[in-house]
């Protein structure tokens, strides 16, 4: 605001304005320097990728390193191997977890008891609730070496030996895709069940009488209902392609060294790096590498929904 | 309604699924639950079992016993969640109020600050560097709190949302005609008629501290502060470690490690306020989620 060349009949006027402002700034203010302080003053700290960290001179005072860091990062396996697990777990998520959340939405509703209904509602929604260190605990409970379920109880019902889970990498793709399915369907389920309640009854009315038969009146009404949060959310995940979540991929394998092969993700990556291995460059480098990237992720998946449906764009 | 046959047998067809879904989803809590209440030997020879061979109580009186190290990170885990939620309610329904005002200058500018937030951020490192060498919250009952969960973008704007469709503007101006104050219209028009969203908000706030871990594991070593998943972490990574390394295991003095019953009966201890309070909280934990599909 230009305080000084206010002429005097506008100058009561402003500072009535601001008077009435004024309390709102205030009470806006404490949200926005935490905004401040936790998402954009480490946005700046970005830079620390093009440095050569030196924690005795401070992380402001150590020298540029160009772009060092990066070479370093993408000159090891690990750069292709985080970059090909982040992305190929959360392809499988996005469609593992949208058509099964909509198929159990779709049948849910079909549920006319009340409490029925209630009960599978809760039950899906249930692990979603749950903290990653507890499901750690029940998949060992499962998987663990000698006392596990799977290898005491049901892999000699079959004749199988027992698998040593914890250090065997080629399973981990399907027990995280199936913890993931079992920890966060729910979530999915219940935005689809509140769509398919916002649904028209007469439009399923009509269909009933033009003789449509249930299957197809999920084909051609309850479906295109759905279409607008489909988009929505599924753009919401393509945009965290390049995230994942670092207590899933951390927490569930028990950190095991073995299993990095098929459990690396950036983010457990980028953790190991800067707090295990004492590696700030590397893991500098591919935060740096997950923020831009990930960034042009969101903002082209927005693009392109813009152009083909523009009502369902994020913004 | 009456049902022809073959619209019955589908019926059954489709409670058939949901009850084997209802199934997968909850089978796995009652195995952990099953854990605690059995005998550390049949565990140990039996492996995990839905029915076990021989119960016992044994963990959950060890628990009450000897577990004032478990007992004060339960209490840890209720304080950081208490403080945590009601700073978090309050900072974001305040920004969530100024957002809703239809003629504040510079509103658009305010929102694309907060909703920048959601497109990018700066990632674990530099936000690691900032917290522990500028403002030094490493192994501090801040370092719990401030990191990650304080504010989230997405809740500000639910909630800015859910303030301009559901307040009427009449009350604003009927406040203001009254010598109101925003402060006044805040507390006295905004809190009460926007109770469902800040519940629901509430809710998932409290519940991402309920279940944190990952904050004591980047910024508290200090184990006197540490909440029940912490705890519950640094159980389940000596177990990995001593699996790896199984030589060191003979050389460790195992009576002083916590038994498998007992682990699992902290993990459940860990679950039952969740569980608890579900069904109570279950149609607002529903009702947040509804409502982070529509738009902003």
């Amino acid at each position: 605001m230009t305080q000084k060349n206010g002429s005097l009949p506008i100058q009561p006027k402003k500072n009535k304005k601001l008077k009435q402002w004024l309390p709102v700034y205030l009470m806006m203010l404490p949200g926005l320097v935490y905004l401040f302080i936790n998402n954009y003053l480490p946005m700046a700290g970005l830079v620390i990728a093009f440095k050569k960290v030196n924690f005795s001179t401070g992380i402001f005072k150590s020298p540029w390193c160009g772009l060092d860091n990066f070479e370093f990062l993408f000159k090891t396996k690990d750069a292709f191997i985080i970059t090909r697990n982040t992305l190929l777990y959360n392809f499988a998520f996005i469609i593992v977890n949208t058509i099964l959340a909509i198929l159990i939405a779709i049948l849910i509703s079909e549920i006319r008891g009340k409490v029925a209904k209630t009960v599978y509602q809760s039950a899906v929604l249930l692990p979603f609730l749950m903290s990653y260190v507890i499901v750690s605990y029940i998949v060992y409970a499962f998987l663990s070496g000698d006392t596990g379920m799977i290898n005491h109880s049901v892999l000699p019902l079959l004749g199988i030996s027992k698998i040593d889970w914890y250090s065997s990498d080629k399973y981990w793709p399907y027990i995280i895709i199936f913890v993931n399915f079992w920890k966060s369907v729910g979530y999915g389920v219940l935005i689809y069940i509140a769509g398919i309640a916002g649904i028209d009854s007469s439009y399923y009315e009509a269909a009933a009488l033009d003789g449509a038969t249930k299957f197809k009146q999920v084909v051609h009404v309850t479906l295109p209902a759905l279409v607008p949060s489909i988009i929505t959310l599924t753009l919401l995940s393509i945009g965290r392609i390049f995230y994942s979540d670092f207590s899933l991929f951390y927490q569930v394998p028990m950190n095991s060294g073995m299993l990095y092969n098929t459990t690396q993700t950036i983010d457990t990556y980028v953790y190991r790096g800067l707090l295990t291995l004492g590696n700030v460059g590397m893991a500098s480098a591919a935060g740096f590498y997950q923020s831009c990237v990930g960034f042009i992720l969101v903002m082209c998946s927005n693009l392109i929904v813009k152009k083909i449906s523009p009502d369902n764009a994020l913004f | 309604m009456v049902l022809s046959k073959k619209q019955r047998l589908g019926n059954v067809f489709v409670h058939l699924i949901l009850i084997l879904l209802t199934v997968i989803m909850i089978a796995p809590f009652i195995l952990l639950f099953m854990a605690s209440i059995t005998d550390e030997k049949t565990l140990l020879l039996h492996g995990y079992a839905f029915i076990p061979t021989k119960f016992s109580l044994s963990a959950y009186a060890y628990i009450i016993k000897s577990g004032s190290s478990i007992i004060h990170a339960y209490g840890m885990t209720f304080v950081i969640t208490i403080v945590g939620t009601v700073i978090n309610l309050l900072l974001s329904s305040l920004l969530a109020y100024g957002l809703s005002l239809k003629d504040l200058p510079g509103k658009k500018f305010i929102s694309f600050f907060v909703f920048f937030t959601m497109l990018f951020n700066g990632g674990l490192v530099p936000t690691y560097l900032m917290y522990t060498t500028i403002f030094h919250i490493k192994n501090t009952f801040f370092g719990l709190i401030i990191p990650q969960f304080l504010l989230s973008a997405m809740n500000v704007i639910m909630m800015r949302t859910y303030f301009q469709n559901s307040i009427p503007t009449e009350l604003y101006e009927a406040c203001q005609i009254d010598g109101g104050g925003h402060l006044v219209i805040f507390k006295h028009v905004v809190l009460p008629l926007g109770k469902p969203i800040m519940v629901s908000m509430g809710l998932f706030a409290g519940l991402a501290y309920w279940n944190d871990w990952t904050n004591a594991l980047y910024y508290v070593n200090n184990r006197s502060l540490w909440g029940i998943q912490s705890l519950l972490n640094e159980m389940i990574s000596n177990i990995q470690y001593l699996n790896q390394n199984s030589n060191v295991a003979t050389n460790l003095n195992m009576s002083k490690f916590p038994s498998t019953s007992v682990r699992m009966a902290i993990a459940f201890i860990g679950l039952l306020p969740v569980l608890v309070l579900f069904p109570f909280l279950q149609k607002y934990f529903a009702k947040g989620i509804a409502v982070g599909a529509v738009k902003g």
